[in-house]
């Protein structure tokens, strides 16, 4: 084979999907900057304890309410200020890294896990089963979601875990209805009927024929899920019904900073800006991910 | 078109069936004897105690209770509040209003700016302005409201002093409730001062409770007008020589608003979930601040009841948007019949 048949032949040869998807998502620079906010977010979340200045729940006598250190009367001991109780406010934000993006995960693992399985369910099971699953997410769906989650933790009691639960539950009927729609738009092609002649059984037919292939707005389903718990969840904990203190979770720290709305801005100023941060960073990257996966979007 | 009526409207039974099983579980699923829960700090003997489980009916089996529960719904008993002993359904009547003028509000404000908003991206497909107009509109999706409205109240109320910090209007004005909407009740007393202190206790949570909806109606009225600007009779209209203004203010908005209508009709749970939030921040006295309250304070037949009426209201409207969905757009109409 000469050199230049050998690049012929290289040109013909589709491009290798990962390769083609990360050209679609970095032509979109939202999307990569919101990467870059994820990655940095995620570091500090692991290296939270050697980055953080203090330790996140200390509480300082002779510090109550100092201001961040550019302003008169800060100190670069605490380079954000104090809370109302002496805590280092940077601590406390690179901590509650690890409380966001722990929801984030629990929620999108249990309800992307229990919705495709029920969206799974619904598609191939269009009888009865099916019927039945998609009446009671129809249930659940007329509920506005916050509303339900702070129903749920009424009755299951405030705190983190079943925050995260309560909020699972209210994300159940997205991943259920785009799994379903997804799967019974590739129920009626080639593949799936020649898997099928093969005498491939349901289960297999479910998880190794069907799914790979509807993957794509679940993940995109995920991503979008994943900031919209991490509001949720803060809403929540501003609402005391979240995480409790001292723990430093970015709603609830919020929630103690209502008293300080007119002393000092920065308790107040800070965690929200996190959060907004935050979620901003993964809904840009949803949508750079929903650019880069639809395929009805691609030329 | 009565199939597709018939259909759709018979959805309500199971969907209320569903939010009274909700609304049921709610209380009994709580922790604790729920006697002593009524009962609170009290201290009761057991045979008052016995007394009172049999005259609540809480003897019976669950789906007894459950099916009792019900029959007093259909009836509109929806219980008393442990606190005030003021018939829930009575409560809910005199909170409700406010927390309607709150959405109105909200969601005028959402439209007002969502929409010029929408369009002008569209029309300006890849410049600045569609960039900047996008990139406002993500932030403002991904905006805990919570915060919002104290960075809102922070720079309104303290630092310039403009706005109220909370409550719907100055105590000093006694305003005869006629529609339970302050804005209208001022006026109909014809009282210019409580207008105005209404109004101005008004703007700032109308503006958080409207800004997701108005992040949601400028995207999704950009990508309508995008998809109808690509349509041949697009085309056409400009072939035809028709100035530009015509063709987006007439033939493109029409046929884009289909699909944004419906998105702002979702909106109506939404409404209610942030009013949730809102209402707490500006102690606004709405349903959602009651609700919030009924937890802090255990008032579980406050609880159980507001959800009850809420998820029943957001039952209804989303009926009538499907409804109203179905009579503007044929291909809905007569896809499952």
């Amino acid at each position: 084979m000469t050199a230049a048949e050998a690049e012929a032949l290289e040109l013909a040869a589709p491009e290798h999907p990962l390769r083609e998807f990360w050209r679609y998502f970095s032509a979109n620079r939202g999307a990569v900057g919101g990467l870059v906010v994820i990655v940095i977010v995620v570091l500090l979340a692991i290296f939270a304890d050697i980055v953080s200045p203090h330790s996140p729940i200390a509480s300082n006598s002779k510090a109550f309410l100092v201001p961040p250190a550019w302003q008169q009367g800060g100190t670069w001991t605490y380079p954000l200020g104090t809370d109302a109780i002496g805590r280092d406010m940077l601590s406390r934000l690179i901590h509650g890294t690890r409380f966001s993006l722990l929801i984030g995960c629990i929620v999108v693992a249990i309800s992307g896990t229990v919705g495709v399985a029920l969206g799974l369910a619904a598609g191939f099971f269009s009888g009865a089963p099916g019927i039945l699953i998609m009446r009671l997410m129809d249930i659940v769906l007329t509920m506005p979601p916050l509303l339900l989650a702070i129903v749920l933790v009424a009755i299951l009691g405030p705190g983190l875990v079943n925050a995260m639960i309560a909020v699972s539950i209210t994300y159940l009927p997205f991943f259920v209805r785009i799994t379903r729609a997804t799967v019974l738009g590739e129920l009626g092609k080639d593949y799936v009927t020649a898997s099928r002649v093969n005498g491939a059984g349901t289960l297999r037919l479910m998880l190794v024929t069907v799914l790979p292939n509807c993957m794509a707005p679940i993940i995109v389903q995920g991503t979008l899920s994943f900031s919209t718990a991490i509001l949720d969840a803060a809403a929540l904990g501003f609402l005391s019904l979240g995480a409790q203190p001292p723990t430093p979770e970015w709603g609830t720290m919020l929630a103690d900073a209502r008293d300080f709305v007119l002393r000092a801005w920065w308790v107040v100023t800070l965690p929200g800006l996190a959060i907004l941060i935050t979620v901003l960073a993964f809904n840009l990257m949803g949508d750079g991910l929903r650019d880069a996966l639809d395929p009805r979007l691609k030329r | 078109m009565l199939r597709f009526l018939l259909t759709r409207a018979s959805l309500v039974i199971p969907t209320f069936a569903g939010i009274t099983l909700l609304a049921f579980v709610l209380v009994h699923a709580v922790p604790g004897d729920p006697i002593q829960v009524l009962a609170g700090e009290h201290a009761i003997s057991q045979e008052r105690h016995d007394e009172l489980l049999k005259s609540y009916g809480l003897d019976r089996p669950l789906p007894i209770q459950y099916l009792r529960y019900v029959g007093h719904v259909l009836e509109g008993d929806l219980g008393r509040s442990l606190i005030t002993h003021t018939p829930v359904i009575e409560e809910f009547g005199a909170l409700f209003p406010a927390t309607i003028e709150l959405s109105l509000a909200a969601m005028l404000f959402a439209v007002v700016l969502g929409l010029p908003a929408g369009i002008l991206a569209a029309t300006r497909r890849n410049t600045v302005l569609d960039h900047g107009v996008m990139g406002v509109s993500l932030a403002g999706y991904s905006m805990p409201i919570f915060w919002w409205g104290l960075l809102l109240i922070i720079l309104f109320s303290n630092t310039l002093g403009w706005t109220p910090v909370s409550g719907r209007v100055a105590v000093a004005f006694d305003i005869e409730p006629v529609t339970g909407f302050l804005l209208i009740d001022s006026l109909l007393a014809g009282d210019g001062d409580a207008f105005r202190s209404a109004l101005s206790h008004l703007i700032l949570p109308a503006i958080v409770l409207g800004t997701i909806p108005l992040a949601v109606i400028a995207r999704m009225t950009r990508s309508a007008m995008l998809e109808v600007l690509g349509e041949d009779y697009i085309r056409t209209a400009r072939a035809k020589g028709l100035v530009p203004l015509r063709v987006i203010g007439i033939h493109a908005l029409r046929n884009a608003l289909i699909p944004v209508v419906t998105v702002i009709g979702l909106q109506v749970g939404y409404l209610f979930a942030g009013a949730i939030l809102t209402e707490t921040i500006f102690s606004w006295p709405g349903v959602g601040k009651w609700l919030v309250d009924s937890i802090n304070r255990r008032d579980y037949p406050v609880l159980q009841g507001g959800v009850l009426l809420i998820g029943t209201v957001v039952m209804i409207v989303n009926l009538a948007v499907d409804l109203l969905y179905g009579l503007i757009n044929p291909r809905i109409r007569h896809r499952r019949a």
